[in-house]
């Protein structure tokens, strides 16, 4: 087990650098000037800003830093917001997305596992279709139409109900965190439904399902001891990408509900060449990714005896 | 056992905040507003942005404020005297830090002289060029320390001008002439201003709580020497998000006092039955030619058949759609001060003439002078919102049927098409200007062939002298009508082809009254603006 998890782990490192890399060279290519604004500076003031961000150096030396500095944690300051370090960027707003994520994908998991399991226990009854129908919708939509829709519903329950019973937007209180999250967590959970419901159709015409009939095990004990135990594990593999995925692809979900998260920062910092913050957050969104696989690979491990032992 | 402590961890936030604020507080004059995007940094010296440029004027004070009206009042100087050759002004004793120690004549020097340093690579240095030795220190060839400007008191501040500026006194309330006292500035070195502790404030309001891309909260300071014009306790930005839909729901539910619309959200107010009003931000929009050798645009004849066949009205209510924008006549908006009142009414913007017969003899004779049987297709590079993507659509489809000219248009996210328009990869491109003070030459220069915001690189001398008229004169008479000739060359040689001045349309909470919009400064306004029963 130890050597599998110190194998899991240099395999992460190196996919890391590889990101970074990756990230470096596809940025620099990137057309545009990162220092150009509205105003048109002069030559000399382009050059001390240059010299601020070291970008006088050859590209290749500007690599070399960049790495070491990466690897002492320092990831620079930033170029838009001139003297905020990209570590405190991370810092202070890296939480506010986890927070909504892991509440997205807490409602994605319970909501997917549970209309899974309804939908196959109802294969091809009604309740099977209503709710194929809506995870359907659930895929196909984009969550800024349901941000949209979501924020729409609010404004009119607190109209309807005449005080602001959930705020509309904003951050602070758990009242704010429920919309957003539920946007947030719709797709996954469309997915997550799909995938349970179709686990859960192969486990019930397993042989051991049979023989727990067979024994005369009460129904419950076998949806809940048999079935579901075995039905859960794709779920649980696609869990780990699916929170890293949530809590960086909330960047729509975060504008339109006005939350101060780390996903706005990572996507308007492409549209900046905010370099610093592109580098900072994608090294530190893709260290999350490998960090949260890895981890379910080795949860599995735990759940699964037969990974471990390959 | 993870799932406990996030649960508690959650347990942690309120569930509902009771007092969750609604947009106006009459018993404690409190107001809460939206921000568009948070301010990047708020030093003064360096900040570029429209949210900054919200946000300071009402935090800090320069020598001239803007009052309600727009005109430059006395702010931390009481009274003043300006020459051809320089200025003095004499500080009030009674303006005071945030932290209660007075603001001196230092202050101001320090900042001026920080903002020149090369090393600061401020992009706004050049607002501060009136005062002598200020280019060269921008530029390295001088020390910062010998800047024109010098405090013989604490409380006398005495300048020499580079050369005379009729509008000084306009340029010392912009953000870029605040002070900055030194003591503080150099304790806090690289974090100055980047968060709500890490400043000084001079103004009517103070900053206390800044939490980043979050909120902002401004409170009354109580150390303003004019405390008492001061009607509200607190100014809450309490969201901070573009989107105009979230802004708008946000309204709906009584959350902020003020939003801005564009076409989709204004259908949607329409419909909720507000009061839309609108305001004139006193940009200019137009389309600038790329003037350098070997371009078609080159070609005046060209330029003239496009100028003749461009319908600002047409656009302004066809295209843009939303009320309060204003055909564009001329790179002089209508708000613009001339000799006694406004430029336009003095001077006004040559018409345009639209005639497709005289349109295509121009083309005819920049065909020829091309040497072309047909015009090439010409790049239009436009930014990528929606907006300019309708805007360049229209006026594709108006040159194919009218002179049958194509028009490739290339959209470009903001730097790259800021990469495109420095290099000069385009033949059209859609600009747009904005005032940064109150004065003709804010827009005069901006075709000037030294000033690197002319990205077409339009060079004209007689141009050039016309401007430098302007630049070194102080009779208004003189300075109009130099400008009045340059606006002619403008447009007899079709240099731009002016499109609209920009309006904006917007909702406010009827309960907030005293709010102020302008052209120039913080917009919207709030620092004299209260809260009615």
């Amino acid at each position: 087990m130890l050597m599998y998890t110190a194998k899991r782990l240099l395999a992460g490192i190196i996919t890391v650098w590889f990101i970074a890399t990756a990230t470096f060279i596809a940025m620099h290519q990137v057309p545009g000037d990162p220092l150009m604004n509205d105003k048109a500076v002069s030559a000399e003031i382009r050059a001390n800003l240059e010299r601020k961000y070291g970008l006088d150096k050859p590209v290749t030396e500007q690599y070399v830093i960049y790495l070491s500095n990466m690897l002492q944690g320092d990831f620079g300051i930033s170029f838009t917001q001139q003297n905020r370090k990209v570590n405190d960027i991370i810092r202070d707003h890296f939480p506010v997305s986890a927070t909504l994520g892991i509440l997205a994908v807490l409602f994605a998991a319970f909501g997917g596992v549970l209309w899974g399991a309804l939908t196959a226990l109802y294969r091809n009854r009604l309740p099977d279709i209503i709710i194929m129908f809506l995870v359907i919708l659930g895929i196909s939509v984009p969550s800024f139409v349901f941000a949209a829709l979501g924020q729409l519903f609010l404004v009119n329950l607190n109209g309807l109900v005449g005080y602001s019973l959930i705020p509309v937007a904003g951050w602070g209180t758990v009242m704010h965190m429920l919309m957003p999250s539920l946007v947030l967590g719709l797709g996954t959970m469309a997915l997550l439904t799909r995938l349970m419901r179709s686990s859960m159709l192969e486990v019930v015409n397993e042989d051991y399902i049979k023989t727990a009939r067979a024994k005369g095990l009460s129904p419950s004990r076998i949806f809940f001891r048999h079935q579901l135990r075995n039905a859960i594990l794709p779920v649980i593999t696609v869990l780990g990408p699916q929170i890293a995925a949530i809590t960086t692809g909330g960047f729509v979900v975060e504008l339109v509900f006005a939350i101060p998260g780390l996903g706005r920062y990572f996507v308007q910092a492409v549209q900046q060449l905010d370099y610093t913050v592109i580098m900072g957050t994608t090294v530190f969104y893709g260290a999350f990714l490998v960090f949260m696989v890895i981890i379910v690979d080795i949860l599995y491990g735990f759940i699964d005896p037969r990974v471990r032992l390959k | 056992m993870r799932f406990v402590a996030f649960l508690l961890f959650l347990a942690s936030f309120p569930l509902n905040a009771a007092a969750e604020a609604t947009s106006v507080d009459y018993e404690n004059q409190i107001i809460t507003i939206a921000l568009t995007q948070e301010p990047p940094q708020l030093n003064s010296m360096k900040a570029t942005d429209q949210v900054s440029g919200f946000i300071l004027p009402h935090v800090m004070e320069g020598l001239l404020r803007l009052d309600r009206r727009g005109q430059a009042v006395p702010g931390v100087a009481e009274k003043w005297e300006v020459t051809k050759e320089g200025a003095t002004f004499w500080l009030r004793k009674n303006a005071l830090w945030s932290d209660g120690k007075p603001v001196t004549a230092h202050d101001f020097v320090f900042a001026w002289q920080n903002a020149l340093a090369p090393k600061t690579a401020s992009e706004y240095a050049f607002i501060l060029y009136p005062i002598k030795n200020g280019e060269k220190i921008n530029k390295g060839e001088l020390d910062p320390t010998q800047l024109a400007a010098v405090a013989e008191d604490d409380y006398t501040l005495r300048l020499e001008f580079e050369r005379p500026t009729s509008y000084f006194l306009n340029l010392t309330a912009f953000v870029t002439y605040y002070p900055i006292r030194e003591d503080f500035y150099n304790e806090k070195k690289d974090r100055y201003a980047s968060d709500a502790t890490d400043i000084l404030y001079n103004g009517p309001f103070k900053l206390v709580d800044w939490v980043h891309s979050a909120s902002l909260r401004m409170v009354k300071n109580e150390n303003y020497w004019d405390k008492d014009s001061i009607s509200l306790n607190e100014i809450r930005a309490d969201y901070i998000t573009e989107d105009t839909r979230a802004r708008l729901n946000l309204f709906i539910d009584g959350k902020i006092v003020h939003t801005r619309l564009d076409g989709e959200s204004y259908k949607d107010a329409l419909t909720q039955r507000f009061r839309i009003r609108s305001f004139s931000t006193g940009s200019v929009f137009f389309l600038e030619y790329n003037h350098r050798t070997g371009r078609p645009t080159d070609n005046v004849n060209l330029r003239r058949a496009i100028q003749h066949v461009f319908d600002p009205d047409e656009f302004v209510n066809k295209v843009l759609g939303t009320p309060g924008n204003l055909p564009g006549k001329s790179i002089f908006p209508v708000w613009l001060k001339g000799v006694e009142g406004k430029f336009r009414h003095e001077y006004p913007a040559p018409e345009p003439n639209l005639d497709l017969v005289k349109a295509k003899q121009y083309l005819e004779a920049a065909k020829q002078e091309l040497g072309v049987s047909e015009i090439p297709p010409l790049v239009l590079l436009v930014g990528n919102s929606p907006t300019a993507a309708k805007q360049a659509e229209y006026l594709q489809g108006l040159l194919k049927q009218k002179l049958g000219i194509d028009l490739k248009i290339d959209t470009q996210t903001f730097k790259q098409r800021l990469a495109k328009m420095t290099s000069g990869d385009f033949d059209i491109v859609g600009a747009g200007w904005g005032p940064d003070f109150d004065d003709v030459m804010t827009f005069g220069d901006l075709l000037a062939s030294w000033n690197l915001n002319n990205r077409g690189r339009y060079n004209n001398p007689e141009y050039d002298r016309l401007v430098r008229v302007a630049m070194d004169s102080l009779e208004p008479q003189e300075r109009m009508d130099a400008m009045a000739s340059l606006q002619q060359i403008l447009f007899d040689e079709a240099v731009v082809l002016p499109q609209y001045e920009q309006g904006v349309i917007y909702l406010m909470q009827d309960k907030v009254r005293g709010v102020v919009r302008r052209v120039i400064g913080a917009d919207p306004d709030y620092t004299y603006a209260r809260v009615v029963k």
